[in-house]
């Protein structure tokens, strides 16, 4: 049966098309400057041309369902569907596709994250003519950004408030994660602090258990922030996990977490992207600082194949608005590929990304002044990785020790030295021209002639690595040209 | 006690040489320097006085320095701190800041306490000892 593509044929009769008979696959389509654009890793069923698959992701991402409906009719289909411009073969892998697809400004809702992802991460991961799908980058336009305003801060301006530049900021998880009473959870913070360390923080899970109320964690951490600031002289911050049932609670426990005179507050993914775009909301209102933790990411974002990258959602992040969000190691405990770890950086804090296939982004992506976000370094970390955390992250990220502070052989204060010593020995050597990759593990043994704390932190855990292979690397190749 | 504020506080007390590297390299990525002291090493307290004004466009880190040198010859007993400053677009902010010189002997701060509404939240003062005394007169040799 030939029929009309796009045109008043379709709909002679009623029944199933194929997708990209009914226009969602245009290979002449030029995308507009105020379009999004989506790359999609496509693993379609046996015997579905990819073609096919990219036009169903389009179709089922936008306006189409499985049969032809007349009421297109009443409406400019044109621009609400979405179009599939591109197919290219993943190199190296003949089942995979990249498809690329553009989504017109007038399909999102302004300033919503929640309506984004329900388009393009909605219904279509679930089609069963995929057998996986993955969205691996959006390139979204200036005029789409501008709906956003992005992060409470930023930057420049939370170093203002700390008063700390040109180094990174170093902090801690206290554990054990669940189990301690408030009390004994201040000391924790405390002594992190007192030691050297800017920050502390809650763990995900850490909310409010029957064995430690939000109220009495609030109020002992924010005790020892207050006493490591008079043991220091330094602006101090503890993360108070503010993640709670619903959204009257979490803004109690905001607001309470203000009242009683803390610099910042914390948040989990888990919260669902409304409940954080509201939080962060109120803490442009209220001049706090916003650190998200990515619990649940890994459930999406790990595997190659299916999922989403989370390049994206540290996208969707940015333009939501969080200060601070997690954002891989590299050389830590959690899975991470060095090179998709320094693209991720890359989205969160430039102001102009350019596409790079080694370090997995595939489009230029330009910040329209959104402010830019701290990532976060955390897992698996310790002193005598500084060099490498240095050269990889650069200044701007929060370097945490979690079992690196509070496992050293010394004492929570000591651990927490260990790490401010190594991280000013090796932002120094670095500033004066030294090549701290190459002679890291001698500077740092330099630095611990004066400093008992780095000496034993060096001893105990100096040559431990994670060295495991990444499920998901880059496919390192020359964007495909038509 | 020893004020913590700064880059290099954990590290021992940087050498003029040491000094001068760190400038060097402020220098090095077109920032501008800038030198500020006080005896009022408050956590809070944000405006420094200021040694003169910024020095923007520098091409040799020996003209900061002897204003560093000059700055501390005139208060020996004060805290001194320099700063590297960057206006390009999206930080117009300091990108640098150490502390370069400090006083001898450094009392600390008091930490006051009041005792609000439910008997468990406070109201946190801090409170450098030296600022007991009027400026200019807080630390001695």
């Amino acid at each position: 049966m030939a029929t009309q593509y796009a045109g008043k044929g379709r709909y002679s009769k009623a029944g199933v098309l194929e997708y990209k008979e009914m226009g969602y696959y245009d290979p002449d389509y030029e995308p507009k400057e105020t379009d999004t654009i989506a790359l999609f890793r496509v693993t379609p069923q046996p015997g579905v041309e990819p073609e096919e698959a990219a036009a169903a992701v389009a179709g089922e991402s936008s306006t189409a369902t499985w049969t032809v409906v007349w009421t297109d009719r009443l409406t400019y289909l044109d621009r609400y569907r979405a179009k599939a411009f591109r197919v290219a073969p993943v190199p190296g892998n003949p089942e995979q596709y990249f498809a690329w697809i553009a989504y017109d400004l007038a399909l999102f809702e302004e300033g919503s994250i929640a309506n984004m992802t329900s388009s393009i991460i909605g219904n279509v991961f679930g089609f069963k003519a995929l057998r996986a799908l993955r969205l691996e980058d959006l390139r979204i336009p200036v005029a789409y950004l501008k709906t956003f305003k992005g992060a409470p801060h930023g930057i420049p301006v939370e170093r203002d408030m700390l008063n700390k530049y040109g180094r990174p900021l170093l902090g801690a998880t206290v554990k054990p994660k669940l189990g301690l009473s408030g009390r004994n959870y201040g000391r924790v913070v405390y002594e992190a602090l007192a030691g050297g360390l800017d920050f502390t923080k809650d763990d995900e899970n850490i909310n409010s258990q029957a064995f430690m109320r939000w109220r009495d964690r609030f109020l002992y951490a924010q005790e020892a922030v207050m006493k490591a600031e008079q043991a220091t002289g330094e602006r101090k911050g503890h993360y108070m996990n503010v993640t709670a049932p619903d959204m009257e609670q979490v803004y109690e426990r905001a607001e309470f977490a203000k009242e009683i005179g803390s610099i910042i507050i914390m948040a989990d993914l888990t919260m669902g992207y409304t409940a954080l775009q509201s939080l962060s909301n109120w803490c442009h209102k209220n001049g706090m600082i916003l650190h998200l933790h990515r619990a649940s990411h890994a459930t999406f974002t790990r595997q190659k194949n299916h999922g989403i990258s989370f390049r994206v959602l540290a996208k969707w992040m940015r333009m939501l608005g969080v200060d601070h969000i997690h954002a891989g190691t590299a050389v830590g405990k959690l899975e991470g590929d060095p090179n998709l770890v320094r693209g991720y950086y890359d989205i969160l804090r430039e102001q102009y990304v350019k596409a790079d296939p080694v370090k997995g982004i595939f489009f230029d992506q330009d910040w329209a002044y959104l402010p830019a976000v701290m990532p976060v370094a955390s897992g698996g970390i310790h002193a005598g990785q500084m060099h490498l955390l240095l050269s990889l992250f650069g200044d701007d990220v929060v370097l945490q020790f979690g079992g690196g502070t509070i496992g050293h052989p010394m004492g929570i204060q000591a651990g927490a030295t260990a790490n401010r010593v190594a991280l000013e020995a090796m932002v120094k050597a670095r500033n004066e021209g030294r090549d701290i990759l190459a002679e890291g593990p001698e500077i740092l043994k330099k630095a611990a002639q004066h400093s008992p704390a780095l000496a034993a932190a060096l001893e105990t855990w100096g040559s431990v690595t994670f060295d495991f292979a990444s499920t998901d690397t880059p496919d390192v190749v020359p964007t495909p040209s038509n | 006690m020893r004020i913590t504020q700064g880059t290099f506080s954990y590290l021992p007390d940087l050498t003029d040489e040491e000094i001068e590297a760190q400038i060097r390299y402020i220098i090095q990525n077109g920032w501008a320097v800038s030198i500020e002291y006080t005896d009022d090493p408050s956590p809070y307290n944000v405006y420094w006085h200021m040694w003169g004004l910024p020095m923007f466009d520098l091409e040799d880190a020996a003209a900061a320095m002897y204003e560093f040198q000059k700055c501390r010859e005139a208060f020996p007993n004060h805290y001194i701190k320099i700063n590297g400053y960057d206006p390009s677009p999206m930080w117009q902010a300091q990108r640098v800041s150490f502390i370069a010189h400090r006083p001898k002997k450094e009392p600390g701060f008091r930490l006051h306490r009041q005792l609000w509404s439910d008997g468990r939240r406070l109201k946190y003062t801090l409170e450098a000892y030296a600022t007991m005394r009027p400026e200019g007169e807080r630390y001695q040799e």
